[in-house]
């Protein structure tokens, strides 16, 4: 075990270091010069160009640039934003959570909704119900979830006006923030009315980040779970007359699900690009959102230390689920 | 919508707070996230709206409405007669506020505003680099590094500034966001602690409002300055909404989730007109657009060609195409809401036939010309290949052939700046303190041709006209001065001025008393909410 | 959008040996067709796709109106059905005036242009990139397969963002990220077939015949992996049709005036609450498109994958 989390460790710092070069590299092809960007129509003379550039680190050879920059993110330091100057970490530890926060019900609403279906779809494989489910999980996994978003408040807020159309809580509201997520500091702040508040302005968003896992989590639970179903072990159990929920709850599911929680795991990557979506739609403030700002603000810096700081999670993440994996999965040898 | 239970805990809430009646909570939808809180830094008006005009004050102000300056924290000034020496006087018990991070132990003082202004001078004061790349943007691009000669402490509510040479638009650029006087005591403070990076997140200033709280890309929380040297504001809480989306700051406006929005959609203008609930304010933006031909390179350095194109261009076209009517042609360099706009000057109608006219006394036939267009939406040509293809078609009439050509943004501005420059370049202009010389001087002096002098002329009438104006500073010579100038821009054509884009703020009915700024800012000073 | 996820994809067909004589080609087709027709999804899939097809390819001449053409005095005009509506403009008009099914017709042609292009670029770099690593292994294997993993770190959707971005807003531009972060699949894939079937007979008997080793690579390996590579094919069509729809709404994609269906819903989202009908209909292309594709990919898979057609 310990080994094998070595291993994958020693393939993950020089993918990492090859991630940072990628998100160094990028920011440098950036067309426009950063210093005349920041000018805009005002004109600056080629002094104080250069005293900025020196200022901002330009003008130094790339290769120091580079190393300089991951000498400090080792030491937690991404820089700072050009447009807020402020440290591009503490930014994305203040917006994380909120994209956290709605990840984390989408997955939780994928899973809860997308396992069982899955499970009956193949149980009753073939029947109306099985097609039923597959029919809207195929239509789920190819929906622009730009447009479901958009369809969702012209319903909901816009005919309905039972949503709210952004933001995660009412205005009304307001009390510090403790752990960040909305759910929880609302009922910590104990005033009446906020959880409810931010509740409904978590729905819409979480139903759309949830739909492609939701539709992918389904349609592999059944596809495994099928393929359970054939092994002789469970054709076994059934001819030895076990009652067919035990066998379909002991035998078959729990070895159905290995290839489920890889599937899972692999959702965060997904999850971090329909944030991207989400977010804009619904002006939720998580990273989503911040990155869309920062690319389309020239904010090279935080573009930079986003890509890198979400690569990162989404490699952390994989790392966790082969682990978990392993644990669940009594084949698999370290 | 669920607002009625939510509005009876806010009631709840803020009573608890104040234990007094109701409080009045006036909601902004603000466009964006301000990019931090100390002005100096930045140059969006996002974040002068959100950090200088709640929070700070500076020594003189624009008077509401215009580009006027009055006075602030100065009660009052006096300039030496060679336009040199100016002596403040500033306002005595003046209060900072007392927020929960920090409570003054004094009032303002002339060290609060001699040290306000050295902070972004002088390269020796702690603050200077008190956050990685702080430029201090504004300070330099106002040119003050090179102006200033000293700003001492006379006494304590006297403070005398000298300049290296006499220069009359200095005194507008007091009034700009970045020359907020903060409080000496309260930077010191945070030297101390070593926590200087606060000053960026935790405004502490003399202004009507005071700052509360911000949650990043979502909300700021002001509450009234109980001890405002002009007295408390009536509203007692000020929030931003952070609604980056305009249908959306509409929706919330229309849902009275807000009180006043800006920038709405254009297509959405006129339903707004309509509704019951809600008002609109408008007024010309302090910017203009044009097209700049090169005056050095023939065909363009004969008046009369350059006369000739400015007559085949159909502005109203261009207005309607690009901005659905929230614009307005412009005749002069400078905006009608700028003091010394000369409305007596008369635009070069659209007239095909005169154009053509003009060209063959130029004995100019036929001809290829480039135009470039801006590859960005500004806020004063929101499209500009679309104008541009509108003067192509025109163009044609008249035999004249366009090629359009663009370039990346940062590489448009630079080639544009070339003296040897093919063809005529779009751009345009946002004013940065309202004074003529912002736009006349910076952008039509000889000084800046090869720079921001697009049109690459130089013209000794108009030149000295400018010159004479920046250094008078009685402001009646000045207007006689820039109005006489803006005569001879007429005459001899460098640009076709485009447009000036129309400002429009959507509100509530029941807001009173909110002022639109000719310089773009959102200044809720004065603004009350009545049933 | 990044539905990129790997499907689950069966072990290539293997088949008797590469001197297959045109009688056993018709054979294969024969039996993939037969089992493609047992998927009635796939069926309705195919036949919806080349209804699309057909629609971008005579664009001109089925559209009744320009696409570009904005008509003054035609400004949101309501679908012919709705009060207000006509038959002139059947779905109705954009916010400048622009008749909104003729946008839709043109803009099949960028969206299955876009999957084209996409699924070209990333398939042959793909392919030769993952044969070059499956079969040379050594270093040059664990540095391709680092570059992979590399790409595959980023969300793809993010990823492409920022290439768009660099490489400056545009329908080109879009399809080259798209096509960049899309291709890891492809390598991984054939890498995977090529170390599978390096050693088995069959190669093996040709290497011995003295075959070069381009022909060992492209003539001998490669056909024995084709039937993944044609279902991940599929899957990347539809997803290079979503991202392309995404980064379009994000403004990064194909530049107004276009009539790309994702750049068409970004300049309708002003009128979310006002023209519901500027909103739905490109949506509802995107999916139909997108969902025609899958079903197709669905059906393709179980038709080329022995071991689904065992079950």
């Amino acid at each position: 075990m310990l080994q094998f989390l070595f291993r994958r460790l020693a393939v993950l710092i020089p993918t990492f270091v090859g991630v940072s070069i990628i998100a160094f590299a990028f920011i440098r092809l950036l067309p426009g010069d950063p210093v005349q960007m920041m000018a805009g129509e005002r004109v600056i003379s080629p002094e104080r160009h250069a005293e900025l550039s020196q200022q901002l680190g330009f003008d130094r050879p790339i290769v120091v640039q580079y190393l300089d920059y991951l000498g400090g993110i080792v030491t937690g330091d991404f820089g700072n934003s050009i447009v807020t100057k402020r440290p591009v970490l503490s930014e994305f530890l203040a917006l994380f959570p909120a994209t956290l926060e709605l990840s984390i019900c989408a997955i939780l609403l994928a899973v809860i909704i997308g396992v069982p279906l899955g499970i009956i779809a193949a149980v009753k494989r073939g029947s109306w119900f099985d097609q039923g489910v597959m029919g809207v999980a195929l239509v789920g996994y190819s929906m622009p979830i730009f447009w479901w978003g958009l369809l969702l408040i012209i319903f909901f807020s816009g005919v309905l006006q039972l949503t709210p159309v952004s933001g995660r809580i009412s205005l009304m509201y307001f009390f510090p923030p403790v752990t960040g997520f909305m759910l929880i500091d609302s009922l910590l702040s104990g005033q009446s009315g906020a959880f409810k508040s931010a509740l409904s302005h978590l729905i819409l968003p979480t139903v759309v980040l949830a739909t492609i896992p939701l539709a992918v989590i389904a349609r592999q639970t059944r596809s495994a779970m099928l393929e359970v179903l054939s092994e002789d072990y469970v054709r076994t159990a059934r001819a030895k007359g076990l009652p067919p929920r035990r066998v379909i709850g002991l035998h078959a599911l729990r070895n159905a699900l290995i290839p489920v929680v890889t599937t899972i795991g692999l959702q965060i990557g997904v999850l971090m690009a329909g944030a991207i979506l989400t977010e804009t739609i619904f002006s939720w403030p998580g990273i989503g959102k911040w990155m869309v700002d920062s690319v389309f603000r020239r904010d090279y810096t935080v573009v930079q230390g986003g890509l890198l700081l979400i690569a990162i999670i989404i490699m952390v993440v994989n790392l966790l689920v082969d682990v978990l994996y392993g644990l669940i999965n009594p084949r698999i040898r370290y | 919508m669920k607002l009625k239970s939510a509005f009876a805990a806010a009631l709840l809430a803020a009573t608890m707070m104040s234990g007094a009646a109701a409080a009045k909570t006036f909601v902004y939808c603000s466009e964006g996230s301000p990019e931090g809180f100390d002005p100096g830094l930045y140059t969006a008006g996002t974040t002068f709206d959100a950090a200088a005009h709640t929070v700070y004050n500076r020594l003189l102000e624009f008077k509401p409405g215009t580009t006027e300056t009055i006075p602030g924290l100065a009660e009052d000034y006096q300039i030496s007669e060679d336009g040199l020496e100016y002596t403040f006087k500033l306002r005595p018990g003046v209060k900072f506020h007392t927020t929960e991070y920090f409570t003054p132990t004094r009032d303002l003082n002339a060290d609060d505003v001699v040290y306000s202004f050295e902070r972004q001078w002088k390269s020796d004061n702690p603050w200077n680099k008190y956050v990685a790349g702080a430029n201090w943007e504004y300070f330099n691009g106002m040119g003050l590094p090179d102006l200033l000669e000293s700003v001492e402490k006379v006494d304590d509510l006297t403070v005398r500034i000298k300049l290296k040479r006499p220069e009359a638009p200095f005194l507008a650029s007091l009034a700009m966001p970045f020359a907020s006087i903060m409080s000496k005591e309260y930077l010191d403070k945070l030297e101390a602690d070593g926590q200087m990076n606060l000053l960026n997140q935790q405004p502490v200033g003399t202004g009507p409002f005071q700052f509360v709280a911000y949650q990043q890309d979502a909300v700021i929380r002001y509450k009234a300055n109980e001890n405002y040297h002009n007295g408390k504001q009536k509203i007692d809480d000020l929030v931003f909404a952070i609604t980056p989306d305009a249908s959306v700051r509409y929706q919330k406006l229309k849902a009275g989730e807000c009180h006043l929005m800006p920038y709405p959609n254009s297509a959405d203008v006129e339903e707004i007109k309509a509704d019951p609930n809600l008002k609109v304010q408008e007024q010309e933006g302090l910017n203009v657009a044009y097209l700049a031909y090169n005056t050095k390179v023939a065909p363009f350095d004969d008046v009369r060609v350059r006369k000739a194109l400015n007559h085949a261009i159909n502005k109203e076209a261009i207005v309607e195409a690009v901005f659905q009517g929230q614009a307005t042609p412009a005749k002069n360099p400078i905006p009608p809401t700028m003091w010394s706009y000369n409305d007596a000057i008369e635009d070069d109608a659209y007239d095909l036939d005169q154009a053509k006219k003009l060209l063959e006394e130029a004995g100019v036939g036929n001809f290829d010309m480039k135009i470039w267009a801006m590859p960005v939406s500004r806020p004063y040509m929101l499209n500009a290949r679309r104008a541009a293809e509108i003067m192509q078609a025109d163009f044609q009439k008249i035999g004249v052939n366009v090629e359009i050509v663009s370039y990346e943004w940062a590489e448009y501005l630079e080639r544009s700046k070339a003296e040897d420059r093919d063809g005529a370049v779009m751009l345009g202009w946002t004013g940065d303190n309202g004074d003529p010389d912002n736009f006349l001087h910076t952008l039509l002096g000889c000084e800046a041709v090869g720079g921001n002098n697009r049109a690459q002329w130089c013209n000794e009438e108009f030149n000295s006209l400018v010159m004479k104006a920046k250094e008078a500073s009685e402001v009646d010579e000045r207007t006689r001065l820039y109005e006489e100038a803006q005569v001879v821009f007429k005459r001899e054509a460098p640009w076709a001025t485009i447009d000036h884009s129309l400002s429009v703020v959507p509100m509530r009915k029941n807001v009173e008393g909110f002022v639109q700024s000719p310089l773009g800012d959102f200044a809720f000073e004065g603004v009350d909410l009545v049933e | 959008m990044a539905v990129n996820t790997p499907k689950t994809v069966a072990e290539p067909v293997v088949l008797e040996g590469e001197h297959s004589a045109s009688a056993i080609r018709w054979a294969m087709l024969a039996e993939f067709w037969y089992y493609f027709r047992q998927n009635r999804g796939a069926v309705v899939g195919a036949a919806v796709f080349t209804i699309i097809l057909l629609v971008a390819i005579f664009a001109p001449l089925i559209a009744p109106h320009d696409p570009i053409t904005q008509v003054r005095g035609a400004f949101l005009k309501p679908p012919v059905w709705q009060a207000g509506g006509s038959w002139e403009y059947i779905l109705g008009t954009d916010p400048v005036g622009r008749d909104i099914l003729s946008r839709l017709i043109y803009g099949a042609r960028f969206s299955l242009f876009v999957g084209l292009v996409v699924v070209t670029i990333s398939v042959s770099v793909g392919v030769v990139v993952g044969l070059i690593a499956g079969y040379f292994r050594g270093p040059l294997d664990t540095f391709i397969m680092r570059l992979m993993d590399i790409i595959l770190a980023f969300p793809s959707l993010l990823l492409a963002l920022v290439l768009v971005a660099i490489l400056g807003p545009g329908l080109l531009n879009a399809m080259i990220a798209i096509a960049l972060v899309l291709q890891p699949h492809f390598v991984r894939l054939t890498r995977a077939a090529v170390m599978a079937e390096k050693n088995k007979d069959y190669v093996m008997a040709a290497k011995v015949a003295g075959a070069s080793r381009m022909r060992l690579m492209f003539r001998t390996i490669l056909p024995n992996c084709t039937a993944p590579l044609i279902v991940q094919g599929t899957l990347s069509f539809s997803n290079a049709i979503l991202d392309a729809a995404a980064l379009g709404f994000l403004g990064m994609g194909a530049q107004p005036p276009t009539p790309e269906w994702g750049t068409m819903l970004a300049e309708a989202r002003e009128f979310v609450m006002r023209a519901w009908w500027v909103v739905t209909f490109p949506g509802l292309a995107i999916l139909i498109t997108v969902l025609a594709i899958n079903l197709m990919g669905d059906g393709l898979r179980d038709a080329l994958d022995p071991k689904l057609k065992r079950s």
